[in-house]
């Protein structure tokens, strides 16, 4: 007898198709944020199969800080050229030069929180009404409340309190000129499933998530690597470490850790055995307990 | 995890007393799904606060101001694995004003937990959060006693929960109802066995949770398919491909079927079933598809595709269990948006025939307005027919949203009688 049910990566993979389809239809203008990052990889994955035999119906868009790993920019040029469509970038370093931001201070300095206006200038100047983000649930607790259909005001501003209700697989994605949503299709994925996805469909991901010999520097209890934009304290040493990276953001502020796991299957095989969540390497949310939600509610991805 | 696994959503209601944040964290707790980091962070917080030793139950406080009131206001998604499962729980707040949280949480639920207070016994919550989970039609009900450590744990306070609970629950519409006397605090019954209630022979819950079988929640018979979108490509290789893609809402699909497409009436036969992995012999509920058919028909979004020995019924003039979701009360013979499954068109509240006390389930038959929380039984009138199905039948094709035009906001959730 045939089984007549599917298994949680099935069910998690149709949920997210079926969102993405949603999308498209209810919205005018809508782009996928790429980051680079393994979540932004695995919408596209997901959406090259909503609309198979299609191409992806809409443009990529990148919020370039400036402070990239290398590697990540060449990941991103790849999977354009093989998607054959097209890419937004928006420019923290023009917006930057554009006096729209300005750069913070101090050795800790990043420029997470300038992406937050260039985002926002980018979405209104392409006129994009829906913004397809890789955010997931359970990363982060303001995230914990997100709606799969996320309403921004003409701020570009998230109201916590004030979010639509969501029932069933009913998604309302109305909205007035000016306003645009945010929509997480992978919302109900942990970052185990997203590991054992990855693994099971086989998708390519940056080298950056394999253990690979680097240059880093010890600070904030992780591996920051060494790049131009590190300024060195007196007492910091670089050192050469067999790292990998746990999630990508700036070259700035993501730290790596010590791994051998050079293939998918050990990397599940590490993730699964983790004893501490993937954000706490990201010094963007060390910064108080609220960090996450108080640049959500501005605007943050 | 291995690769049959199944995806379990369950719903928690309660209040800050009945220890609904204690048994949350419990369970991620003791099934190992709590990170150091955050196990560091809430024993900081516990600190300061002055708690003794690690206060479980704050782990699901989420935004700022939840954490300031010390309350849940919104529905919470959390989710652990097991090497048999993986669960996804909403977590809601259990206050009547929160009514409508604890509707939008258990409108996906495979089960709900609900809490009852050794020491009370069944109380008004305890009937509402059961009406609401059976309003909702949530096919497994877990009732957790909770607190046994604070009647010694002892049977008899078990026991005479039972008799109450299924006094009222009688007039409740639940395939499955299940007890299990808990200590969230202490951890009994919990994830591990309580050895302090040997007169229990049932299995702790999270066991349960792991081996309730669930593949049957989803309706297996109808089978319908609301077409989300219409695939294109108009490449060279797919120059005159026609897929409609969605998801089977229920029901199998098999290639060769003979189907009609609502409500223009038109059948075809299904020519393929589409994924880009591969194409399929058949496909069920829950999957995202895309279809294509022997004849070149006019399909869109909105419309649906069924199989033509076993249709929805079109309807314009539908009865609903309503639930009001918004501030500003519905507004009378006003016109609204109605949502249902991909299809979109305009609709009126004809007349509100009755609302129900969610804690007494009386009926009141004087009481006309739909302010929020508000659970009423309505006719509406809509400008095209829609493909329905009771919502008992099918939790997809018989439930629909009402939208305000003037602002957008989902106002309102209702389940076709």
């Amino acid at each position: 007898m045939s089984k007549y049910y599917l298994n949680y990566l099935d069910e998690l993979e149709s949920e997210a198709i079926y969102i993405l389809r949603e999308v498209w239809a209810q919205f005018e203008n809508p782009v996928i944020l790429f980051s680079g990052g393994k979540d932004s990889i695995l919408v596209t994955h997901l959406a090259k199969k909503a609309f198979y035999p299609a191409k992806i119906p809409f443009p990529l868009m990148h919020v370039d800080t400036g402070h990239n790993f290398p590697e990540t920019i060449q990941f991103r040029d790849d999977i354009i050229k093989d998607l054959g469509v097209q890419l937004i970038v928006g420019s923290v370093q023009e917006s930057i030069d554009d006096g729209r931001v300005a750069e913070e201070k101090g050795k800790n300095a990043t420029r997470n929180a300038l992406q937050i206006t260039t985002l926002l200038d980018a979405i209104e100047s392409n006129k994009i009404d829906c913004a397809i983000g890789g955010g997931r649930r359970d990363e982060e607790k303001a995230r914990a409340k997100e709606r799969f259909f996320s309403h921004r005001d003409d701020f570009g501003q998230w109201d916590p309190k004030n979010q639509r209700p969501e029932l069933w697989n009913i998604f309302n994605g109305k909205h007035f000129e000016g306003e645009h949503f945010r929509a997480f299709p992978i919302s109900n994925w942990t970052e185990m499933d997203v590991w054992n996805y990855i693994k099971r469909e086989n998708i390519a991901i940056p080298s950056l998530y394999f253990a690979h010999e680097r240059e880093v520097v010890w600070r904030q209890d992780t591996w920051i690597p060494n790049s131009e934009f590190l300024v060195l304290e007196d007492h910091e040493e670089v050192v050469v470490k067999k790292i990998r990276f746990r999630t990508l953001g700036d070259i700035t502020i993501t730290g790596g850790d010590e791994s051998d796991a050079d293939t998918l299957e050990k990397i599940a095989t590490e993730v699964a055995g983790m004893r501490n969540t993937e954000r706490g390497n990201r010094s963007d949310d060390k910064r108080s307990e609220s960090a996450m939600e108080d640049r959500k509610r501005q605007g943050y991805f | 995890m291995l690769d049959n696994n199944q995806l379990l959503r369950f719903t928690t209601a309660g209040s800050v007393d009945d220890g609904k944040s204690t048994l949350i964290g419990r369970l991620l707790y003791d099934s190992k799904s709590i990170f150091e980091d955050q196990l560091e962070a809430i024993t900081n917080t516990s600190k300061k606060k002055g708690h003794e030793g690690v206060d479980l139950a704050l782990f699901t406080d989420g935004l700022k101001d939840e954490r300031e009131q010390g309350i849940t206001i919104d529905v919470a998604y959390r989710y652990f694995t097991t090497p048999k499962r993986k669960f996804i729980i909403a977590d809601t707040p259990g206050h009547i004003q929160y009514t409508r949280n604890m509707v939008t949480g258990a409108s996906t639920a495979n089960a709900a937990i609900i809490l009852v207070d050794a020491r009370h016994g069944v109380i008004e919550q305890t009937k509402r959060h059961s009406f609401i989970a059976s309003l909702l039609q949530i096919p497994h009900i877990i009732v957790c006693i909770n607190k046994m450590d604070l009647v010694d744990y002892a049977e008899d306070a078990y026991n005479k929960v039972i008799n109450q609970f299924e006094e009222f629950s009688s007039k409740l519409l639940v395939q499955d109802i299940r007890f299990i006397p808990i200590s969230a605090l202490n951890g009994d019954n919990v994830v591990n066995r309580s050895e302090t209630m040997s007169w229990y022979q049932g299995a702790p819950l999270l066991h349960t949770l792991e081996t309730m079988h669930i593949s049957s929640d989803i309706n297996k018979v109808d089978a319908r398919f609301p077409v989300q979108t219409v695939i294109r490509p108009q490449s060279e290789t797919h120059r005159d491909y026609r897929g409609y893609a969605g998801r089977v809402a229920s029901g199998i699909f098999r290639v060769g079927d003979e189907v009609t497409v609502m409500p223009s009436g038109f059948t075809s036969k299904i020519k393929t079933i589409d994924t880009l992995d591969k194409t399929l012999d058949q496909a069920y509920a829950p999957m995202s598809i895309s279809m294509t058919l022997e004849d070149d028909i006019d399909i869109s979004r909105g419309d649906m595709i069924v199989r033509s020995n076993n249709k929805p019924e079109s309807a314009q003039d539908i009865e609903v269990m309503l639930c009001w979701l918004n501030n500003s009360p519905a507004k009378p013979r006003a016109k609204y948006s109605i949502r249902h499954t991909s299809n979109e068109q305009k609709a009126m509240i004809k007349e509100v025939v009755y609302k129900i006390n969610v804690d007494s389930l009386d009926r009141n038959t004087e009481d006309k307005d739909l302010k929020m929380n508000d659970i009423s039984k309505v006719k509406i009138r809509t400008t095209k027919p829609l493909m329905i199905d009771s919502y008992r039948e099918n939790r997809t094709t018989g439930s629909i949203i009402l939208v305000d035009d003037t602002t957008n906001e989902t106002v309102a959730a209702g389940m076709i009688v």
